[in-house]
């Protein structure tokens, strides 16, 4: 026993041995006033997971996606239904990442269309069991319910696994430290749930049970016919088989 | 190497007029693209399967038949035949009769279809799609194949001791091209029997499908019809053709931005990232070129030229630029690159002689009537008669 307090939350000993590479942290931010105070609100909670991390020894980078910018990428992706080159770069260091912290401003008691819009252009299994902060930010405290109530569920359809504390910053916020204890709490969630393997675990496991996407975007998508599993109902349907076997 | 046009067969207002066709002009303009088509030397001519307005092909047999009696060397085939809502029963009578009556000049591209409310009209549940492609395409193989078949599936009623008429021309059935643009099953039901793969290519990025076609060709492999370079690859592509480039773009633009499916696109990204090409012959040849080395030799080529509202004279000039200016080269170009052991499509003549090499083909004859409009468990002279076929018992 040491004469120190043990921290609220044991991060630094928690979950397996640490990762040999850095740790992908990937901001999505649909803020676009410069500075974004949605922007600021996704830093800050990187940089204590960031410093968590790095308390247990684990390296870990950050990368950032703006949305601002792929604003007319994103809207031209939605009517071609494909992505274009500079967002098909994005999506794949968004599907690369290890954990991502989402970041959108309130517009008219609802996320950025924005927002919306560069979700509704990711593949369905793009984010499987990829742990996720959910942040917004607003005008007013009457639009705190809009992270839980319209974040929660679309990553709740991506299968991401969002941690249990979302935040939410109103401008009265960014005067009180209760801000900086969410953002810390928070922080540590996803630090375990980072730590814990458990949504490798999960992607590793039950990869074949969620719907996927040959040659798609994410990081384990089926690419070749070495990847894909020949030994499912439609696959012998297709090999001569009968649909009613079995 | 074969080169051809596909249609959806749609019917959009011209933007630089605002004149609409009638469905029976834009009816008897196919007719027309389909002539020029054969006249000029184009390979195939393919027409695609509509259920809604403003499209006109919801019967694709009855106008093929229609074509191939005004055409002559031009294989008629389809883009795509629907695998999913039509009664394979049906697909395989149809077919059949359309390929005797344009004498083996007829293949078919089978496939889903992208139309969501076709599935309910027809009584299909579209979540079913893939099992019902590859389901309807496992009995319509057969069909063609068996004289008299005993069959019991998911999606339709059983059959029992049921011939398919007329049997195949020369007991050989067409060749099927199998059409997806996303699913590896269908790829997957492609390279088990050996047929060919379309991808649509356009609309998508660059070599989007590469990964498909890829698949496809390893599978064809691993089911033992030939190495993976051998495998039957049909690619699609799109093309606005004028002598001078800079007129193709020009002329092109207004019906690229006002059709509704490419609103919100631009022209020139759309040139860059697409298989679509606008622009001189050498431009057309060029890009084509890209696609046979970035997908490896393939089979077939169809280029969409005809749709978006084009007035019947510009589709008749396109068909003409392509079938003079551009294809001629390409053929040259890419047999001289193509690599040796790399077959042709099959067609016809090809499938008889490797049937029956110098032998003279099947004619089945029936037996006749026995008076209960069955012909038994031998319903041709010369069928198995071993064959045990299940009859629906009298009642």
């Amino acid at each position: 026993m040491t004469a120190e307090a043990p921290r609220p939350f044991d991060t630094a000993s928690a979950g397996a041995s640490a990762p040999a590479s850095p740790v992908r942290l990937v901001i999505v931010s649909a803020g676009v006033s410069e500075p974004s105070s949605t922007r600021l609100l996704a830093d800050r909670t990187a940089q204590k997971a960031i410093d968590l991390l790095s308390d247990a020894g684990v390296p870990a980078s950050v990368g950032v996606i703006e949305l601002g910018p792929l604003a007319v990428d994103i809207a031209q992706a939605i009517v071609s239904g494909y992505p274009g080159e500079r967002l098909q770069t994005e999506i794949e260091r968004l599907a690369a990442a290890d954990a991502v912290i989402a970041s959108t401003p309130v517009y008219k008691a609802g996320i950025s269309g924005l927002f919306k819009s560069f979700a509704d252009v990711l593949d369905n299994d793009l984010l499987i069991a990829t742990p996720v902060i959910l942040a917004a930010t607003a005008g007013s405290a009457r639009h705190a319910m809009v992270v839980d109530e319209q974040m929660r569920p679309l990553f709740a359809f991506l299968r991401a696994m969002p941690t249990p504390t979302s935040l939410f910053a109103a401008p009265e916020d960014w005067g009180s430290s209760a801000l900086g204890d969410r953002i810390e709490r928070a922080a540590t969630e996803l630090v375990l749930l980072l730590r814990s393997g458990v949504g490798t675990a999960i992607a590793e496991s039950a990869w074949a049970e969620y719907q996927h996407q040959f040659a798609g975007n994410a990081s384990r998508a089926e690419r070749a016919a070495s990847d894909v599993d020949f030994n499912t109902d439609l696959m012998r349907l297709a090999a001569g088989g009968s649909a009613l076997a079995s | 190497m074969q080169f051809g046009i596909f249609t959806v067969g749609d019917i959009a207002p011209n933007p630089v007029t605002g004149y609409t066709q009638s469905e029976a002009e834009r009816i008897d303009n196919i007719v027309r693209v389909a002539q020029r088509a054969d006249e000029v030397g184009l390979d195939v001519f393919a027409l695609g399967e509509h259920h809604n307005p403003p499209f006109i092909p919801s019967s694709p047999t009855t106008l093929l038949g229609h074509i191939s009696a005004l055409t002559k060397r031009i294989i008629l085939s389809t883009s795509v035949t629907l695998m999913t809502t039509n009664d394979p029963v049906k697909v395989a009578e149809d077919y059949a009769m359309l390929q005797h009556v344009a004498k083996g000049r007829l293949d078919l591209m089978v496939g889903r279809g992208n139309t969501v409310p076709v599935y309910p009209w027809f009584g299909k549940d579209i979540r079913q799609g893939v099992a019902l492609a590859l389901e309807n395409y496992n009995l319509l193989h057969r069909l063609w194949r068996e004289d008299v078949v005993n069959w019991e599936g998911k999606f339709r009623t059983p059959l029992q001791g049921f011939t398919s008429t007329p049997r195949p021309l020369d007991d050989v059935p067409p060749f099927v091209w199998h059409g997806s643009i996303r699913t590896p099953e269908i790829a997957e039901q492609a390279a088990f029997y050996g047929n060919g793969y379309f991808a649509n290519h356009i609309l998508a990025p660059n070599f989007h499908f590469k990964p498909l076609v890829d698949f496809y060709r390893e599978r064809f492999e691993h089911y033992g019809h030939g190495t993976r370079e051998q495998a039957i690859v049909g690619l699609g592509g799109q093309a606005f053709i004028a002598n001078r480039s800079q007129d193709a773009v020009n002329t092109f633009r207004p019906y690229f931005e006002n059709y509704p499916l490419f609103r919100g696109s631009s022209l020139d990204d759309f040139i860059a990232r697409t298989p679509l090409s606008v622009g001189s012959p050498q431009e057309v040849i060029d890009k084509t070129l890209t696609f046979q080395e970035g997908f490896g030799d393939y089979q077939r080529q169809l280029f969409a030229l005809d749709s978006m509202g084009l007035p019947v004279e510009m589709a008749l000039e396109q068909v003409e630029l392509l079938g003079t200016e551009v294809v001629p080269v390409l053929r040259k170009e890419m047999a001289a690159r193509r690599a040796p052991g790399v077959p042709d499509a099959p067609v016809h003549a090809t499938l008889v002689t490797a049937k029956y090499g110098d032998e003279a083909p099947r004619q089945p004859r029936p037996n006749p009537n026995r008076g209960d409009n069955l012909s038994g468990t031998s319903p041709y002279q010369d069928s198995d008669s071993e064959f045990e076929a299940h009859f629906p018992l009298a009642v």
